[in-house]
């Protein structure tokens, strides 16, 4: 069992294909404070390496990334 | 060494040349992911990309002339929808609102599929910062106004392009 990821906002990108998972989820890190949490889920398949070039790009932790039910779940730390 | 600052942030340089709702994707796709990820992007709209900068958007896709066009239908059974129909161009030509069909049929299999409108891609790009630049010379020549254009965008021409590509790290022309 992995640790549990307690997130601060919840951002759904269900049903949304690129660019806009990676556009919302920048909106979205902008209203967070330092070393808080973003859970975002999306049903997009090109999500994942999408995130992970945003995280190295952007500098904000991609604390986890993982797939339940068909959806892309990830876990980021603003920087 | 082609950086003036080395401290600043990664830079997309585009030049938008087409118009069609096809095309009309890429610059605003690519330009908002970049600013999305925190990078300075300027696009440059010139000839047939200018009037993506019109206050209202009428673009249209023509399948005449894209042979690599997939004319499907976005309603009905999965089958249906999959089926790839074969269009003459002698069809494509002759039949009145042909063009005014198929922009109909790709802008709701987009809108299906989840895809953003570009309104919306290029609303986004205003709320990033993009720098949006017309050029002077295609609104001389296509006679367009400075007022038919969004107010966030700038008018500008081949000089004051180049000097910022120059300092982009990324440089595409679509």
């Amino acid at each position: 069992m992995t640790d549990v990821i307690k997130e601060d906002q919840v951002l759904d990108c269900s049903g949304m294909l690129c660019p806009m998972p990676v556009v919302k989820t920048s909106k979205a890190m902008k209203e967070l404070q330092s070393g808080q949490i973003l859970k975002m889920v999306a049903t997009d398949p090109g999500a994942p390496p999408d995130m992970e070039a945003w995280s190295r790009q952007t500098g904000n932790e991609l604390l986890r990334s993982m797939t339940e039910d068909g959806k892309f779940i990830f876990y980021l730390k603003k920087k | 060494m082609s950086k003036s600052d080395p401290n600043a942030p990664k830079r997309l340089a585009l030049i938008a040349s087409k118009g069609t709702l096809d095309w009309a994707y890429p610059p605003f796709i690519l330009a908002s992911a970049a600013g999305a990820m925190g990078w300075d992007v300027g696009i440059f709209f010139t000839f047939y990309g200018l009037p993506l900068l019109k206050t209202d958007l009428h673009m249209q896709v023509s399948p005449l002339g894209n042979p690599a066009m997939p004319m499907k239908m976005p309603f009905g059974p999965e089958g249906f929808q999959n089926i790839a129909w074969p269009m003459p161009n002698i069809l494509m030509a002759n039949v009145p609102g042909f063009e005014a069909m198929a922009t109909n049929l790709m802008k709701q299999t987009f809108k299906n599929k989840g895809v953003a409108s570009i309104e919306e891609l290029r609303d986004m790009c205003v709320d990033l910062d993009v720098k949006m630049i017309g050029c002077q010379m295609t609104m001389d020549v296509f006679g367009f106004k400075k007022e038919d254009f969004i107010k966030e965008c700038t008018v500008g021409g081949a000089a004051m392009f180049l000097e910022y590509a120059a300092d982009a790290d990324v440089q595409l022309f679509i």
